[in-house]
């Protein structure tokens, strides 16, 4: 056991290794570099002060040999500044990893809670309309681009109806709170769960209708336990094994989404973060911040096959 | 019993050829049986013929999608722009069928693409084994575990002319429609890498393949003839419900203006602006999106029936 999670990390670390080289060559095969950006916003530079600057912060070197001194500050836990934001790259960094975990959170939960609830009903009304329609909402959420259904959303409540705030984290000028702040996280939680809700939904179907097929289910109706203390009791343990996997393993797939909603409600979040950093040539935070949602991937990828292990007794890790 | 023929024997003396259509008869008739996967059938072959008839509508309008006229902003629907126009005065009815043929055909050519990536990898990991097979699945294993999106959009924002290619090519239409298609393509294969090795793993100790191995086939040959035949019914589920998954990750690229470049048109960057749009004209939000909804949900009922009429124990 010990071995096999020693055994990933190690794996794990390959990956961030390779992912580190793929991305920084990707973002030096991007357009413009830091001291374009420079140029562009300040008319007094000369073509020498470029040539100056470029040899100054080492963006003369050939893309190798800047790969190369960038890992080996890292290794020593130093990551570089933000160019945008002036300041070491944690210091962005932290405080929009709070926020789209507390966003991630929010739609996990709802989105697991829903899906099982769906899930199981439409698994007990097989070949019934409520089957149909849990399916229909199942594929309907997978099937929506989430940055067009932010947009619905947006149309709907904040422009028709004027219920929600559009876009944003807080009131401006109003004095912090908690309420106020849960305002601004209804659509964005929304929006972030209805894409994982669809394919959890028929996971938990198509387990909980292959569960209700075991030897074990028919001994606990033959020895005349209620169809709830059935379902719930018995069924559900075993259904839910895979349904668990799922979600550890899909949790990963919550960072790609909180890019598309925080980038729709202009909610400042990690997914913005990678966004805005590749989009305004801020290297340093976009290779972090990219690092970070692979880091949290493989986390949850390992997390997904200990919990498989430790939840069913038939698989062992070698 | 008489009037009854042993259905063992029948189909033992039937030639071969028969049985093969016969299965895939079935299947047909189970996916026709299937009303959401026939609904998401007619509805991707309507959407297929509003792209093709692009042409056709700009002549009988008389006009063209490319063309912008800003005197002509945010027209309401008039007979002229049964849509109206969008915000540089083109019209949006010739700008929805041109951006779905873009659309659906990135799906499909990524699509194929991937499959075939993920095949080779599959095949070999499955057929060779041991060190090889080793290092395909870290590789594949590494794949799954990347956040996609955020390593699309970094790939997606590369500059193409810092690769030596032609600024020319590099900044024309072709050039943004084909990196769509190899990105997406490059990190698409893995489902399909496992499910092709996982057919391999299951025929590779059979008897038949034994056989040919004995008589000399080469690898290539065993592997097409004889692997890769049992993989055909999986391979064509996980390519259609792949063609909905690029499908969305193509218009979420042209939405954020990495994907397919203007004036080329797409339904995902006809949303680009769509957030300004919201207050003065909500239908150019509300159609591309709808479209690109209608044909993803479609592809994905088509791949479900498609699963359910290959494997009937399934679901």
């Amino acid at each position: 056991m010990a071995n096999y999670v020693a055994q990933r990390l190690f794996e794990s670390l390959c990956v961030l290794l390779v992912m580190s080289f793929i991305i920084y060559f990707l973002i030096g095969l991007m357009q413009g570099d830091p001291i374009d950006a420079m140029l562009a916003s300040n008319p007094g530079f000369t073509a020498e002060d470029a040539t100056r600057l470029r040899a100054l912060y080492g963006l003369d070197q050939p893309l190798s040999q800047r790969y190369w001194n960038w890992l080996r500050a890292a290794l020593t836990l130093d990551f570089g500044y933000s160019r945008t934001h002036q300041v070491p790259v944690f210091d962005v960094l932290l405080p929009a990893l709070g926020h789209t975990l507390k966003l991630m959170a929010f739609a996990f939960t709802l989105a697991s809670g829903l899906a099982i609830t769906l899930g199981v009903f439409a698994a007990l009304n097989q070949g019934r309309w409520v089957e149909t329609v849990i399916n229909f909402i199942a594929f309907a959420g997978i099937s929506v681009p989430s940055f067009w259904f932010a947009l619905m959303l947006i149309i709907l409540f904040a422009v028709k109806l004027g219920w929600l705030p559009a876009s944003g984290m807080e009131t401006i000028g109003a004095p912090a709170s908690f309420f106020d702040s849960l305002r601004y996280m209804v659509m964005p939680v929304a929006t972030l769960a209805i894409a994982y809700n669809g394919s959890l939904t028929r996971y938990t179907r198509a387990s909980m209708i292959e569960t209700l097929r075991m030897d074990y289910i028919r001994t606990a109706r033959a020895k005349g336990l209620g169809p709830r203390a059935v379902v719930w009791r018995h069924a559900m343990r075993n259904a839910l094994i895979p349904v668990v996997t799922v979600m550890a393993l899909s949790f990963g797939g919550l960072m790609s989404g909180a890019l598309i909603t925080e980038t729709m409600f202009a909610q400042r979040g990690m997914g913005k973060l990678i966004f805005d950093s590749i989009i305004g040539n801020d290297f340093n935070v976009a290779l972090v911040a990219l690092l970070f949602a692979t880091l949290v991937t493989l986390m949850a990828n390992l997390a997904a096959d200990l919990l498989y292990a430790w939840l069913d007794p038939r698989i062992s890790l070698k | 019993m008489s009037g009854v023929s042993n259905p063992l024997i029948e189909a033992d003396s039937a030639p071969i050829p028969d049985a093969a259509i016969s299965i895939w008869r079935q299947r047909l008739s189970r996916l026709l049986a299937n009303r959401a996967a026939l609904g998401g059938g007619i509805v991707l072959f309507l959407l297929v013929i509003f792209s093709l008839s692009a042409p056709l509508v700009e002549w009988l309008l008389q006009i063209d999608a490319d063309r912008a006229d800003l005197f002509l902003r945010y027209q309401p629907p008039s007979n002229e722009h049964p849509l109206g126009t969008d915000e540089a005065g083109r019209d949006v009815l010739a700008r929805l069928m041109y951006g779905g043929r873009v659309s659906l055909s990135v799906g499909v050519i990524a699509a194929i693409a991937s499959a075939f990536i993920g095949t080779i990898v599959g095949v070999m990991a499955g057929y060779f084994g041991g060190r090889v097979d080793r290092i395909l699945m870290r590789i594949t294993d590494g794949v799954i575990a990347l956040p996609l999106l955020p390593l699309l959009i970094v790939a997606a924002a590369v500059d193409l002319t810092k690769l030596g290619i032609d600024p020319e090519i590099a900044q024309s239409g072709a050039a943004s429609f084909w990196r769509m298609v190899v990105l997406i393509s490059l990190v698409l294969w893995t489902t399909v890498a496992r499910l092709v090795r996982a057919s391999t793993l299951a025929v590779i100790g059979r008897e038949y393949v034994l056989a040919a191995k004995i008589q000399g086939a080469s690898a290539f040959h065993i592997m097409t003839r004889h692997i890769l035949p049992n993989a055909v019914s999986p391979l064509i589920v996980a390519c259609t419900l792949a063609v909905g998954q690029i499908i969305l990750f193509e218009s979420v690229l042209s939405f954020l203006g990495l994907g397919i470049m203007p004036p080329a048109a797409s339904w995902g960057n006809m949303l680009t602006n769509a957030q300004e749009l919201i207050y003065q004209a909500p239908l150019l939000a509300i159609c591309p999106g709808l479209l690109i909804f209608a044909t993803v949900i479609s592809v994905n009922f088509l791949g479900d029936g498609l699963q359910d009429a290959f494997d009937p124990k399934s679901g």
